[in-house]
């Protein structure tokens, strides 16, 4: 076991781990924050999206012990402080942008790290930059009008 | 995954020294070797982490060659404004694979359709460890196979830099890997063409299509060439027949785009 201590969503958290535990399994079961999703087993979906130190990053694909000293945020981090949805979220709610919910987290995380880097991205653009984040549900479709209807709110 | 002993040096020096315990491997960005664990197709009884190593970050060019530390991201190799080979990095994987992934942990696992192993060849690149320098065209053995030695850690890797260049990847839409990948790079010395995706044999040059091209660089210059079938992959996502195609379209398009 080894102690890992790091930032997740703005709160200092320290944990005694297992060595090989993913950054997903610690903000899962020692932290239950249970929005950070495990939707696979080889690194391919993106429900486990997380940003480290402003990084997108998939959750089940670093170890705990990486994120030492990082600076973590999870799509509960992601909602205003009163607890409304922010407005990646909101835009997901508002255009149908999900159904089962299970991909959403990685993608409102996929989509904030995008934004961040291009705010105004072209439709190509969007559907490159999710190629890491699987949906069976929508078809993508509604989850790009959200992306878009964000950024122009987002300006 | 089975339990392990997880260490993180910050020196090349000491990294050698921990890897110098039985079953104790290497981690790059983790982003083939966690889910090798997670499938538990490898259980090392130690990982070294080489991502606190300042040594191994970091970009440089001197105009004729370009250095990229052996733990530097795809990501950041895709920002760095190197032509061909960012925009290779830039379509590794996707963002979350690049934002984590390094050149040096791709050179060393030799994917047979991984794409960075193309970029060094055809860029006749200068891999250098913590114990010497080794040229691409001695570096690469075959299938997931390199000259690396146990314990020998990528420390950088030196990119001489071309007249012009250009990579052209045909992706195998659902694993984002190469299905097969052509590497042109046109120095004043000669054309070198290197490929892969294709073969069972990992990443290779294809020396009949660098002649034509010395003579004549253009993609006419290969009409005349034929691609055998012969030992190349042949999976769900394409027959052998198929790749020694793409392998004569690809190095087309690469040279007129170069
Ligand atoms: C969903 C997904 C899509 C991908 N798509 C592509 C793609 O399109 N094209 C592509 O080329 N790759 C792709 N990859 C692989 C990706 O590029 C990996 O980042 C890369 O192959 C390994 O680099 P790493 O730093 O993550 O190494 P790790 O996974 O940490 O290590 C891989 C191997 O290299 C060794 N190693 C690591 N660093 C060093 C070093 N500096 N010196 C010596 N040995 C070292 C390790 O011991 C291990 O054996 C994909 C991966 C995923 C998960
Ligand atoms: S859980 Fe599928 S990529 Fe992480
Ligand atoms: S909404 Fe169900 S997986 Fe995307």
């Amino acid at each position: 076991m080894s102690s890992v201590s790091m930032t997740v969503n703005g709160k200092s958290v320290t944990g005694e781990v297992e060595d090989r535990t993913l950054l997903s399994t610690f903000l899962r079961e020692d932290l239950h924050l249970t929005g950070t999703h495990i939707g696979c087993d080889t690194s391919q979906c993106g429900a486990c999206t997380v940003h480290v130190n402003g990084k997108a990053v998939k959750g089940c694909t670093m170890l705990a012990l990486e994120a030492e000293g990082a600076d973590v945020r999870t799509i509960e981090g992601m909602a205003n402080d009163d607890g409304s949805l922010g407005v990646i979220q909101a835009a997901f709610q508002e255009h149908h942008g999900l159904q089962c919910g299970f991909c959403t987290p990685g993608m409102v995380m996929a989509a904030d790290e995008l934004l961040k880097n291009n705010s105004n991205p072209s439709e190509t653009e969007i559907r490159k930059y999710l190629s890491g984040n699987i949906c069976r549900c929508t078809g993508y479709h509604n989850i790009i009008k959200s992306i878009q209807a964000a950024a122009a709110q987002l300006g | 995954m089975y339990n392990f002993v997880f260490e993180k040096p910050t020196t090349v020096a000491e990294a050698v020294a921990a890897l110098a315990s039985e079953d104790a491997q290497a981690l790059g960005g983790g982003q083939t070797l966690l889910p090798t664990m997670k499938q538990r197709l490898a259980s090392p009884a130690k990982l070294v982490s080489l991502t606190g190593i300042a040594e191994m970050g970091g970009t440089s060019s001197t105009g004729d060659v370009i250095t990229i530390g052996g733990g530097v991201t795809h990501a950041d190799v895709a920002a760095g404004g190197y032509g061909a080979i960012s925009k290779l990095a830039g379509d590794i994987g996707d963002p979350t694979v690049r934002n984590r992934g390094t050149i040096g942990g791709s050179l060393a696992n030799n994917d047979p359709s991984a794409d960075y192993p193309a970029a060094a060849l055809a860029s006749g690149a200068t891999i250098k460890t913590n114990a010497r320098s080794i040229a691409a065209d001695d570096y690469f053995t075959g299938l997931f196979d390199t000259a690396l030695e146990d314990a020998e850690i990528i420390v950088s890797v030196d990119f001489p830099v071309p007249l012009s260049s250009n990579y052209q990847k045909f992706e195998q839409p659902a694993s984002r890997f190469a299905l097969v990948g052509v590497f042109v790079a046109k120095f004043a010395d000669g054309v070198r063409v290197a490929v892969t995706g294709a073969s069972e044999g990992g990443v290779y040059r294809w020396t009949e299509a660098e002649t034509a091209l010395n003579a004549n660089f253009s993609a006419d210059a290969l009409d005349g060439l034929s691609v055998s079938a012969d030992n190349m992959i042949s999976d769900l996502h394409g027959t052998p027949e198929y790749r020694a195609n793409l392998v004569k379209v690809l190095t087309g398009r690469a040279v007129a785009d170069c």
